[in-house]
């Protein structure tokens, strides 16, 4: 059930059902203390410390949701997370410094984002090869692949780019100059824009995936935060395109955005430095990962209220649910 | 506010820009950034342990045409470094007219105030704009201050601003403070005099440091140092010690040799600096990285202050979509240009004097304490603006 701009007494005779349906699992990275965290979907409390690889950041879900690939950055590699056993199973090649990634639709192919080397190394999951790199701008960062898989959106911090690489062709097609630090790229579900924010930059650029154009360059203000605080990192866009959320970094907010219009609708007070966010399966929540609260806050989407934090790991990065 | 006017026709698209060797890129905008330097013979600082790199400043501004570059393939730009090192006893002006006669326009530069200051009124300087990478001068940027020149390092006020408001925040507040013999060292002091009355801390005595070693490197040296700190600053209460010793002449004895149990700041110590080894938040470790990999050593306050002047052109250039000087100073100086230089703020020229307003790194040998401006210090526009000379108060008019 998604969402969003439903009515506001439906929405929360949802929120007491969502509660009750939801029996998801989270998994949250811990940066400084090479943890993941598990989180009871339904009791919201954390449940288990798994102890990985160096500076876990990226974490991404198998397609058949039984493994977890995790950036160990410092170990320079990426570990695949058994989540039966809860133990690392095997580990794949990645180039060094992986700090995020993107998995395609098949779920057989791993981009990752080689922060050192100014690549996008391409692993064959399965095999557990690097099957080639692909040069672009200074400091990847923010992976996104098209819903269809044949386009992947690469951010580069430095050069302050979107590159778009085609799949089949493995090579970087158009480049589109966005605001200062680009951190991440989402698509919409649809296929038809994908989204990067610019954490210097302060603002969210809305790109036309077929005309491969700015269309809205978003900026936020939040009263009695200092512009310079507001620094948009996570993205996530409801499947139906109808809300937005935004994590704001320092300035300690998400941002809620009507998707079609473009509106800042709400701030939501989170943790200290909102950095990765998550959709749950139904897409009745959002949690965020809060870098320097140590914690992640439970957003209610169709009430749009911060329901509950949940104290995790040191540095908590990245964030997913599992159904 | 900025944003969404920047808009459309910045929006660069380059349908199929492959990557290719540089050189080999036809129709595309060249541009050109000058060095100029003057390779002044520095004196060897008290620890044996950190020499004096010969490559200092130049090494950044390599760094940021490589960045560059890697932009520049995208957007069919390219940029090249002339460099002129003028030798000790050289003359810069000399310098400055070779690059102007191979049509250079944008000149870092790494040179002291009153040399920077003479190039500035020249002829040679004519449609010239010079980038400060070298200077902490007050001056200069104050009563001193001129049209064409931009500045790249924090001005020795900022770093003092950027101290105090550090102590103020610990509520340290009395502070002793200790300056050499050098004319940087007195103007360090006056700029923490400033500080302290500006952030409300209090110098509750102002000692200038008069003893001469002399005997550090022989057996038992540290015997004498020991005991002339303890005397020096025995009878005093004050919380924190600020040492000014830019030439790095005493500072480092102080530490663990006071009378009384004190941290030791300033230029030694906890020390406010534009960039530092321990940095590594806002993916500076990115930076620190490609840097070692370059010079293979670590990057200094000038290398950090040249690369951000290369960069700041990098970006206007890219920006603007143009190679012409004028029409990337002018989107420099404009309110559209922000540089993200690893300390998690977007920075920007300040319109009154020409600096680079930035954060401002309070770090030690191993680690970083803290960076300023401090939570708490407020500003009308932009907080960064509580360091240094703000609008209001600024001497400089550039007519």
């Amino acid at each position: 059930m998604p969402n969003g701009l439903i009515g506001r007494g439906l929405a929360i005779a949802v929120l007491g059902a969502a509660r009750i349906a939801a029996a998801d699992t989270i998994y949250v990275s811990n940066e400084k203390d090479n943890t993941i965290t598990v989180v009871d979907g339904s009791s919201l409390a954390a449940v288990k410390t798994i102890p990985v690889g160096q500076r876990p950041r990226g974490i991404l879900l198998s397609k058949d949701a039984k493994s977890l690939y995790i950036c160990a950055s410092d170990s320079d590699h990426i570990e695949v997370l058994d989540l039966a056993r809860n133990a690392i199973a095997r580990t794949l090649p990645s180039g060094p410094d992986p700090e995020y990634f993107a998995l395609d639709p098949a779920g057989k192919l791993l981009y990752v984002a080689n922060e050192d080397s100014n690549l996008v190394t391409l692993i064959d999951v399965e095999r557990g090869e690097v099957l080639t790199e692909i040069p672009v701008g200074v400091e990847p960062e923010g992976m996104g692949i098209s819903p269809d898989g044949k386009y992947l959106v690469n951010t580069s911090e430095t050069t302050n780019m979107a590159h778009v690489i085609d799949t089949a062709a493995r090579k970087v097609v158009a480049n589109i100059l966005v605001d200062s630090r680009p951190r991440r790229a989402e698509w919409t579900a649809d296929g038809a824009q994908f989204w990067v924010s610019a954490e210097i930059g302060g603002t969210v650029s809305v790109i036309d995936a077929a005309k491969r154009q700015v269309v809205k360059r978003i900026t936020f203000s939040v009263p009695g935060v200092a512009a310079e605080a507001i620094q948009p990192v996570g993205i996530a866009i409801t499947r139906d395109r109808k809300l937005a959320f935004i994590a704001l970094g320092p300035a300690n907010r998400v941002a809620v955005i009507d998707a079609q219009s473009y509106e800042i609708l709400k701030y939501l007070l989170v943790g200290q430095r909102v950095w990765s966010l998550a959709f749950n399966p139904d897409q009745s929540r959002v949690y965020t990962t809060n870098g320097v609260s140590n914690d992640v806050s439970v957003i209610d989407v169709g009430s749009l209220k911060v329901l509950k934090s949940i104290p995790v790991g040191q540095a908590p990065w990245g964030v997913v649910s599992r159904p | 506010m900025r944003a969404w006017k920047v808009g459309l026709p910045l929006v660069i698209f380059i349908a199929a820009a492959a990557l290719s060797p540089a050189g080999s890129r036809a129709g595309e905008q060249v541009v050109q950034i000058g060095w100029l330097s003057q390779a002044v013979k520095r004196a060897l600082p008290l620890s044996y342990l950190d020499q004096p790199p010969q490559d200092e400043g130049i090494q950044g501004a390599r760094l940021g045409i490589a960045d560059n570059e890697t932009t520049g393939h995208f957007t069919g730009q390219s940029f090249v470094l002339t460099k002129t090192i003028v030798p000790d006893d050289g003359d810069v002006t000399a310098g400055l007219r070779e690059l102007a006669a191979k049509g250079v326009r944008l000149v870092v530069t790494d040179l002291a105030a009153p040399k920077l200051l003479s190039l500035a009124g020249l002829p040679e300087a004519a449609g010239v704009t010079f980038f400060d990478a070298g200077s902490e001068d007050d001056r200069l940027r104050g009563e001193n201050c001129r049209a064409n020149i931009l500045h790249l390092l924090p001005s020795r006020a900022m770093f003092a601003d950027a101290l105090v408001q550090y102590l103020v925040a610990k509520r340290w507040q009395d502070l002793l403070l200790v300056v050499g013999h050098g004319e940087g060292d007195r103007e360090f002091a006056g700029d923490i005099r400033h500080a302290a009355l500006k952030f409300q801390a209090r110098i509750v005595q102002e000692k200038p440091w008069t003893f001469v070693p002399g005997a550090r490197r022989t057996d038992t040296g540290h015997f004498a140092i020991q005991a002339e700190v303890a005397r020096f600053t025995q009878g005093i209460s004050y919380d924190v010690l600020v040492v000014a010793d830019e030439g790095d002449e005493f500072g480092d004895y102080l530490p663990y040799r006071t009378f009384d149990p004190r941290p030791v700041t300033g230029t030694q110590g906890l020390v406010p600096s534009a960039w530092a080894r321990p940095h590594e938040q806002w993916g500076a470790t990115q930076l620190q990285e490609r840097f070692l990999h370059q010079a293979k050593r670590w990057m200094t306050d000038r290398d950090y202050a040249a690369w951000m002047a290369v960069r700041a052109i990098g970006e206007a250039a890219t920006r603007s979509s143009s190679a012409d000087p004028s029409a990337i100073v002018s989107f420099m100086r404009g309110d559209r240009f922000e540089l993200a230089a690893y300390k998690g703020a977007r920075l920007s020229f300040r319109s009154w004097d020409g600096q680079l307003r930035q954060p401002v790194l309070l770090a030690d040998a191993r680690s970083l304490v803290s960076v300023s401006p401090q939570p708490g210090f407020l500003h009308q526009f932009s907080e960064l603006d509580t360091l240094g000379i703000d609008k209001p108060e600024t001497k400089c008019r550039m007519g």
